[in-house]
C-alpha cells in the first residue's frame, strides 16, 4: 500500500469531504504505521496473528458467557412497570411511598423516573420507539399530541368505571382527547390561594379580605404602615414566567368569567382581546407599582418562585402576601414547615366580579398508558383510587381530587381546607397556559409576561403573543 | 506473506517498501505455484469466509452490549475492547483480504477500505441528518403538510428571531474580538515576563470548564438580591460595598448580552492566547532585531512585524471562535434562557424544536445556522490545510 495509489482528495467546498479528508489522513497514517510494523518480521506477524485469534475468541466467548449468565436470572425477575414523569426530589420520594401498598399487594415493581427535562425527553423517547409504560404528563397539550398520533392506550372499561365513580366529571374531560378518555389524574394542585404570615398579621391587626376592594384597601393599609404587601418571583429557569401566567388566568376567571376563559384558551377570542387586556391591567396595577411588590419589577423577574414566599417569614417580614398554589408550603423555611398551622395563613384570592364567585384554578399530572400489559393496567386502576393518594396526603404537600377521599387524612387544617375547596369548587378551570399550544402556553405567554414586566408596552406584548398563536 | 526476509534489503519505514513487498510477494507466488481457477475460487471463498466470521464476531459483541445487564464496569471494558479491537480487526482483515487478490485489484480496493468507513460514518451522522433537516424545514409543525418557505419567512421576520440575529452578531463581534484581542495582548505581554508558563497556565485554566459549568459559576457572580438584603453575587457585593445600588444585571437590555459574552471571553481567551503565543515564538528574532536597529519602537514592531507575521494564526483562531459564537447556546440557556432580550439563534432552534415541537421551524433555523457557519468553516479549514496545522 502506498500513497501514490490513492486518489488525491481535491479540496472542494463540500465540508464533509474536507472533514473526511482530515480524518482519513490520520487513519491512513496510523494504519500504515501499524501494517509496516506488522510486516517487519515473520515472528512479529505470527505474534500478531496469535493476538488476533485471542481477541477473536475473547470477543465471542466473553459476551456469550455473560448472556448465558443473564438468561438464568431474567426468569426470576419481578414484573416491572416503568413510570416516567416530571416531578423529582421530594415529590418523587412521596410518590414512591404512596405506591408501596400496591407493590406489596401485587408484587409488581413500579419504577418511577423523574426528569426536569421531561417535556423534551418524553417526546424523544416516544418518537424513538422507546416510550415508558406509563407517563405522567403535566400538560394536557402533550396528551393531545400523543393521543392524536395514536401512541396512547385509551381507557378500558374497568378503569372507566373506577374513574366515573371516583372523580368529578371535569377530571375525565380534562383527560380526554376527541371524546376518548386517556388520562387518570392522581395528585393535583389548586392555585387560587393567597398565603400570609399568620403571626405577623395578628400582630399588625390585618384581616383576611373577602372582596377585591377589601384586598386593595388592605394593600394600601400595609403601604401606609411601611410594609410591602406582595412577594412575587417568576424566575424558574427554562420556565420563567409561568407564575405570571397563573396570575393572569386567576384574574381572567374573576373579571371575565369561565366562559370567556374557555374561549380564550381555545382561541375563539384573540389574545389581545379587551377582556384579556383588562386582566393584565388589573395585575399591572399591583405588579408594576414598586410600593406593592417587594423589590419592584427587578425582583419579580430575578427572584425564583421557590425563594419568593420565604421573604414573608423573615423577621421582620419583607413581604406580607404571596399568591401561589397549594404546593408552596414545601418551599418555606424548615421551622415554618414544622409549625404550618401556627405560622401560615391562607385565603382564596377574592372574587372581582360577583357573578363568578371565587373560581379555583388548578392543574395536575395525568397518567397515560403507552404499553398495554396486565401489570400496567393493574397499576392504572390503583392510581384511580383514593388508596393511591392516602399515604401522600398524610405526609402533606399534595391534594387529591377523589370524591370519596377522607379529608381527615390531610395533616393540617390548611391542606384540609384546600382539598375541601377543590372538591367543592363550583367553577374549576385547568391552568390555561398548559392547555394552550406550546408556542403560546410554554412560549410567548411566558416570555410576554417577562418582557411586559421588563418594560415592554402592554399592547405590543399582547399583539406579539397573538401573532405567535399557531394557525 | 512468505518472503519477509527480502525486506531487510529495502529501506525500512519507507512507504514504498510495503507496496514493493506486495509486488515481490505476488511475483514469487506466481512463479512458485501456478494458480488454477479452483485454487483462485478457494482463495476467494476463504477470504469471504474470514470476513463473514469477523462480522459475525462483531455482531455478537453488539448484541451483547445492547442487551446485557452485566455490571457497568464490565460493559465499559467490553465496549472498549469491542470498539477499538473491532475497528483494528476490521482494518487488518480487510487489508489481509485485499492483499490476497492481484496487485491491480488491491490497488483499486485499498483506498475504499480506508476511506469508506469514514465516509459512511460521515454520511450517516452528518450528511443524511442535514438533508433531512433541509427536507423537514419545508413542512409544518408535525412534518405532515408542505408549507413552502413559510418557516424561513418566520426565521427572518419573527421579532424574537430578529432579536436573535442581532444578538448573535453582537456575540460574533464582541465575543470574538474580546477573546482574540485579550489573547493577543496577554500572549504579547506574557512573552516578556519570567513567569510566563505560570501566567499562561492560569489564564488557560477556564478552558477546562464546560460552558454549562461556566454558566453556573457566573450565575453566582451576577446574582441579584433587592437592596437591603445580603448580596451573594460577587459583582453586586462589590457595587454595594462602594455604596452603589445593587443591579439586576440580567434584566438590563443590551448590556445583559455583554455580560453573557464576557463569560465566553473568559472561557476562550486562554485558547486564543496559547495558539497565538506559540505563533509568537516562531517570529524570527533577526527580523525584530533589524526593526529595532532601524529605530522602530515596541508598538511599531508589534504592528508592522509581529502582527503580519502571525496573521494566519490570528485568522485561524478568529474563525474558530466565530463558529463558537454563531452556535452559542449553553451559556444563554443556563443564564437567562433567552429572556430579557438575550435570545440567540441556537436557543430559538431548541425552543421551537423541543418546547413547541415545531419541527419545521426548528429545522429551518438549523439550516439557517448551518448556512451561516459553512463559509466560516470552509475558510477555517482552507487556512488549516494550507498551513498543515498551527
Amino acid at each position: 500500500m502506498c500513497m501514490e495509489t490513492l486518489p488525491r482528495y481535491e479540496v472542494s467546498c463540500f465540508p464533509s469531504v474536507l472533514l473526511s479528508h482530515i480524518v482519513v489522513k490520520c487513519v491512513m497514517r496510523l494504519t500504515q504505521y501499524v501494517i509496516i510494523q506488522l510486516g517487519k518480521t515473520k515472528q512479529k506477524e505470527r505474534r500478531m496473528k496469535k493476538a488476533v485469534v485471542v481477541l477473536l475468541i475473547a470477543l465471542v466467548v466473553l459476551p456469550s458467557a455473560f448472556a448465558a449468565g443473564q438468561a438464568d436470572t431474567k426468569e426470576d425477575d419481578k414484573k416491572v412497570v416503568q413510570v416516567f414523569g416530571a416531578f423529582v426530589d421530594e415529590e418523587l420520594r412521596r410518590f414512591e411511598e404512596a405506591i408501596v401498598p400496591f407493590e406489596e399487594r401485587t408484587g409488581i415493581d413500579v419504577i418511577y423516573e423523574g426528569s426536569k427535562d421531561f417535556e423534551t425527553l418524553i417526546s424523544v423517547r416516544v418518537e424513538g420507539g422507546n416510550p415508558p409504560d406509563i407517563a405522567a404528563l403535566p400538560q394536557p397539550g402533550l396528551m393531545y399530541n400523543f393521543a392524536s398520533q395514536g401512541y396512547l392506550v385509551p381507557m378500558w372499561d374497568s378503569l372507566l368505571e373506577t374513574v366515573d365513580a371516583n372523580y368529578a366529571p371535569v377530571w375525565k374531560d380534562l383527560g380526554s382527547y376527541d371524546g376518548t378518555p386517556y388520562g387518570v389524574f392522581h395528585r393535583v394542585n389548586a392555585k387560587s390561594f393567597v398565603w400570609y404570615p399568620k403571626k405577623a398579621w395578628a400582630r399588625e391587626g390585618y384581616e383576611v379580605p373577602t372582596t377585591w376592594d377589601e384586598l386593595i384597601a388592605l394593600m394600601d393599609k400595609m403601604v401606609a404602615n411601611g410594609h410591602t404587601p406582595w412577594s412575587i418571583g417568576i424566575e424558574a429557569g427554562g420556565a420563567t414566567g409561568w407564575v405570571g401566567t397563573d396570575w393572569v388566568e386567576d384574574v381572567m376567571l374573576r373579571t371575565a368569567g369561565p366562559e370567556v376563559y374557555d374561549k380564550w384558551v381555545s382561541h375563539e377570542i384573540a389574545f389581545n382581546a379587551p377582556e384579556v387586556r383588562e386582566a393584565f391591567e388589573v395585575i399591572g396595577d399591583i405588579w408594576l407599582n414598586p410600593k406593592y411588590v417587594y423589590g419592584g419589577t427587578n425582583t419579580i423577574l430575578t427572584q425564583s418562585y421557590t425563594d419568593s414566599p420565604r421573604t414573608m417569614f423573615e423577621n421582620p417580614p419583607r413581604s406580607w402576601m404571596h399568591r401561589q398554589g397549594n404546593f408552596v408550603t414545601s418551599f418555606l423555611q424548615d421551622d415554618i414547615q414544622a409549625n404550618l398551622e401556627e405560622e401560615v395563613g391562607v385565603f382564596p384570592l377574592p372574587g372581582i366580579n360577583d357573578e363568578f364567585g371565587i373560581p379555583i384554578l388548578g392543574g395536575g399530572d395525568q397518567f397515560v398508558v403507552f404499553n398495554d400489559r396486565p401489570e400496567v393496567r393493574e397499576f392504572m386502576e390503583f392510581l384511580a383510587t383514593w388508596e393511591s393518594g392516602e399515604i401522600w396526603a398524610k405526609r402533606g404537600g399534595a391534594l387529591f381530587p377523589y370524591l370519596n377521599q377522607d379529608l381527615d387524612a390531610y395533616p393540617n387544617e390548611i391542606e384540609r381546607s384546600l382539598a375541601e375547596s377543590l372538591v367543592n369548587a363550583k367553577v374549576f378551570r385547568f391552568d390555561a397556559s398548559d392547555l394552550m399550544p406550546g408556542q403560546v402556553g410554554a412560549g410567548s405567554f411566558w416570555t410576554g409576561i417577562v418582557d411586559w414586566v421588563n418594560g415592554k408596552s402592554l399592547d405590543a406584548m399582547l399583539s406579539d403573543v397573538q401573532k405567535s398563536w399557531p394557525e | 506473506m512468505c518472503c519477509a526476509g527480502r525486506e531487510v534489503a529495502l529501506p525500512a519505514g519507507a512507504l514504498v517498501s510495503y507496496s514493493q513487498r506486495g509486488t515481490y510477494m505476488t511475483t514469487i507466488e506466481r512463479q512458485g505455484k501456478p494458480t488454477s481457477t479452483l485454487a483462485k475460487l478457494g482463495r476467494i471463498a476463504f477470504s469471504v469466509l474470514v470476513l463473514v466470521g469477523v462480522f459475525f464476531v462483531l455482531w455478537v459483541g453488539f448484541i451483547f452490549l445492547r442487551d446485557s445487564n452485566a455490571p457497568q464496569g464490565i460493559i465499559a471494558i467490553i465496549a472498549i475492547v469491542w470498539g477499538v479491537g473491532g475497528i483494528a480487526l476490521l482494518f487488518w482483515v480487510a487489508d489481509w483480504v485485499i492483499n490476497r487478490t492481484s496487485v491491480t485489484t488491491a490497488k483499486k480496493l485499498q483506498p475504499i477500505i480506508f476511506v469508506g468507513p469514514a465516509l459512511l460514518i460521515l454520511a450517516w451522522y452528518l450528511f443524511i441528518p442535514t438533508v433531512r433537516s433541509l427536507y423537514l424545514s419545508f413542512f409544518d409543525a408535525q412534518s405532515k403538510n408542505f408549507v413552502g418557505l413559510a418557516n424561513y419567512v418566520f426565521a427572518f421576520t419573527d421579532s424574537k428571531m430578529r432579536e436573535s440575529f442581532m444578538n448573535n452578531l453582537l456575540w460574533l463581534i464582541i465575543g470574538t474580538g474580546g477573546a482574540v484581542g485579550f489573547g493577543l495582548i496577554i500572549a504579547l505581554l506574557a512573552d516578556r515576563v519570567k513567569m510566563e508558563k505560570v501566567f499562561k497556565s492560569i489564564i488557560f485554566m477556564p478552558m477546562a470548564i464546560s460552558f454549562v459549568g461556566a454558566g453556573v459559576i457566573w450565575r453566582f457572580i451576577y446574582s441579584y438580591k433587592p437592596a437591603g438584603e445580603d448580596q451573594i453575587g460577587l459583582l453586586n457585593a462589590i457595587v454595594t460595598f462602594f455604596g452603589g445600588e445593587p443591579q439586576a444585571w440580567f434584566t438590563m437590555p443590551v448590556w445583559n448580552n455583554i455580560f453573557l459574552i464576557a463569560i465566553l471571553v473568559w472561557l476562550q481567551t486562554g485558547y486564543a492566547m496559547v495558539i497565538i503565543s506559540s505563533a509568537l515564538k516562531g517570529v524570527p528574532s533577526t527580523i525584530i532585531e533589524a526593526g529595532r536597529i532601524d529605530g522602530a519602537g515596541e508598538f511599531r514592531i508589534i504592528r508592522s512585524i509581529i502582527i503580519p507575521f502571525i496573521a494566519p494564526t490570528l485568522i485561524t483562531v478568529s474563525t474558530t471562535i466565530i463558529i463558537i459564537t454563531l452556535k452559542i447556546f449553553d451559556i444563554v440557556f443556563t443564564m437567562t434562557n433567552g429572556n430579557y432580550g438575550t435570545e440567540v439563534i441556537a436557543s430559538m432552534q431548541y425552543k421551537q424544536m423541543f418546547r413547541f415541537y415545531h419541527y419545521g421551524r426548528g429545522s429551518a433555523i438549523a439550516i439557517v445556522l448551518v448556512l451561516a457557519v459553512i463559509p466560516v468553516m470552509w475558510y477555517n479549514l482552507h487556512q488549516f490545510s494550507k498551513r498543515e496545522g498551527f
